[in-house]
């Protein structure tokens, strides 16, 4: 199997504060990747410069075969990217917005109108196809978003908290999509603060401190630390933290 | 005296952000604006003891900030009545706002000034000091004290978090509303801030606490499951576990993503979904055994399944209700 991110040593400091601290991993192609750490652990500042978005301080990365350091541009292209804050514009059709982030991706109009069609009967969405993105209940919007940024079929997807405040049955039917995803070879990375998700990804790597404190399966990581549950493997590691300041 | 009474409150609106309905109470069919409804009935109802925690929980969107609002007489009803210690939160506004503390979900202190700069600012507004109240919220504030000097916008999450919590503790209010206090923190963080409340409600304030974490739920007295501005349930955690209706199995197999698309394929299965490491199935009662349902997983290839009958958790409950009665 390849390797869709590859990272080794990777460190960015904020003046004499190190916000990630010498990181080493790899993401295989198709995996689901959980990337847990208490909250301001680095979690965000590392997915940044995964993301290209932030120049790292030292150390080497790739993501989708492309240097962070060097193209950050081509990382961007070969990404899809979703957050619980920003997915997608509201004031815009469901269509609308398919069009507009296929369009900034370098999507064909053929090919847009095509996959519109596709991911519009797939969802059973075609009443709310000409809707405005605002008008959908949240469960529906959560779907649209992730479908967005896959839309352009990318190597990998960066999923930032997406499933937070979402009643318990919409939040796992969004799992169901993620396995969706995987099994057409989008790999996923995810951040989440809800620790039952954990256990559906592949491998899992908790971050304290800037570090990565533990990094494997959940079943070996709840074997290793002999706990019962990810929360309280998260638990152990997470109160291990000094960093008060963050 | 209740600490907190609310007899059929509603509150509906249309939000032009959402172009939808919402807020609390039965909410109206889209393209319905005209309010011509008689409202009597669809409110909400329900009443807090003093010195209780009593938890609103539900997902975004289900109407608990809109109840939050009312309560704290920031927002008049559309009907229904609720009182705070016994004052109106309508005819009395003034009094209830001296005595009750409120935590909204968004971070609303002071950005430009410091930590010590926010509490005396809360502090003086209710004509009070921090040190007549000190002991109140020196737990709390201690963890934040090494950082007074540092505006409040330049604080990390979690402590943002304590120095509101700090604010809205600072006139000794009787009733402490918290609004999804632990929205977007970490579990160590809600853990300790739990811890916190815990320690409150033992000084004897009665708190009304929202949250999206149906785990949450078990460090309530008592909750209110809420979905589309409605109670599905109020009762304490260990009465609404007691009431679940059907029988409950957690399912594991060699395949997870495939075990999960053979159980919803089984009409005896009501419904199947995820749970951490296993799949919990619900089936009506003496629908199904588990020796059937293993054999029915055999036969679609599964290997090392494992089914045992478990405790249902709050979410199961939510789940359950929200599939029935929304």
């Amino acid at each position: 199997m390849d390797t869709v991110i590859k990272v080794e040593n990777l460190t960015k400091r904020f003046g004499d504060f190190t916000a990630v601290d010498n990181i080493t991993f790899e993401v295989k192609r198709g995996e689901i990747f959980g990337f847990l750490g208490a909250n301001g652990a680095g979690k965000t500042t590392a997915m940044r410069m995964l993301c290209g978005l932030s120049i790292p301080t030292e150390g080497k990365g790739t993501v989708a075969g492309y240097d962070i350091f060097r193209q950050p541009e081509l990382v961007k292209k070969s990404i899809g990217y979703m957050s619980q804050k920003f997915s997608m514009y509201e004031d815009l059709k469901v269509w609308e917005n398919l069009e507009l982030f296929g369009g900034i991706y370098g999507m064909h109009d053929k090919e847009i109108k095509i996959k519109t069609d596709e991911l519009m009967g797939r969802l059973n969405f075609e009443e709310e196809r000409d809707q405005l993105v605002k008008s959908l209940p949240l469960g529906f919007k959560q779907k649209l978003a992730f479908s967005v940024s896959i839309f352009h079929h990318p190597q990998v997807v960066f999923l930032d908290e997406p499933t937070g405040g979402v009643d318990p049955i919409t939040r796992r039917r969004f799992w169901e999509m993620i396995y969706d995803a995987t099994a057409s070879g989008i790999t996923v990375f995810v951040t989440t603060h809800y620790m039952d998700e954990a256990e559906y990804c592949d491998r899992v790597s908790i971050m304290v401190d800037g570090r990565i404190e533990a990094l494997d399966s959940p079943m070996n990581l709840k074997r290793t630390y002999n706990a019962k549950n990810m929360d309280e493997v998260f638990q152990q590691l997470a109160r291990k933290s000094t960093r008060k300041a963050d | 005296m209740y600490a907190i009474e609310v007899k059929d409150l509603y509150k509906n609106y249309f939000s032009k952000k959402s172009g939808k309905f919402a807020g609390i109470g039965k909410r109206q069919p889209l393209g319905d604006e005209s309010n011509s409804v008689p409202l009597q009935g669809l409110g909400v109802s329900f009443d807090v003891k003093r010195g209780e925690i009593f938890g609103i929980i539900g997902p975004d969107g289900a109407g608990k900030t809109t109840l939050f609002r009312i309560l704290t007489t920031l927002i008049l009803p559309d009907n229904g009545t609720a009182t705070i210690d016994g004052f109106d939160v309508v005819a009395s506004y003034k009094e209830i706002r001296k005595r009750v503390g409120y935590m909204p979900g968004r971070f609303s202190l002071y950005q430009d000034l410091t930590v010590e700069e926010n509490l005396e600012f809360f502090a003086t507004v209710f004509n009070t000091t921090i040190e007549e109240n000190y002991e109140l919220i020196k737990d709390i504030y201690i963890q934040i004290e090494p950082f007074k000097n540092r505006r409040a916008g330049k604080l990390s999450g979690g402590m943002k978090q304590k120095l509101a919590l700090s604010c809205a503790l600072i006139h000794k209010p009787s009733v402490l509303f918290l609004d999804e206090p632990t929205t977007g923190v970490d579990p160590v963080s809600r853990k300790e801030f739990w811890g916190m409340l815990q320690k409150l409600r033992e000084q004897g304030i009665t708190i009304l606490v929202s949250t999206p974490y149906m785990d949450e739920a078990s460090l309530c007295d008592r909750i209110a499951l809420i979905q589309n501005g409605q109670f599905l349930k109020i009762d304490t955690p260990q009465n609404i576990v007691g009431q679940f209706a059907d029988t409950l199995w957690a399912a594991k197999s060699d395949n997870m993503h495939k075990l999960l698309e053979d159980l919803r394929k089984d009409e005896e299965v009501k419904s199947s979904f995820a749970f951490g490491d296993s799949i919990h199935v619900t089936v009506e009662n003496g629908q199904l055994t588990v020796d059937s349902l293993k054999k029915y997983l055999i036969e679609r290839g599964h290997k090392n399944i494992e089914i045992q009958p478990i405790e249902p958790t709050i979410e199961d409950c939510f789940m359950e209700l929200s599939n029935t009665q929304i």
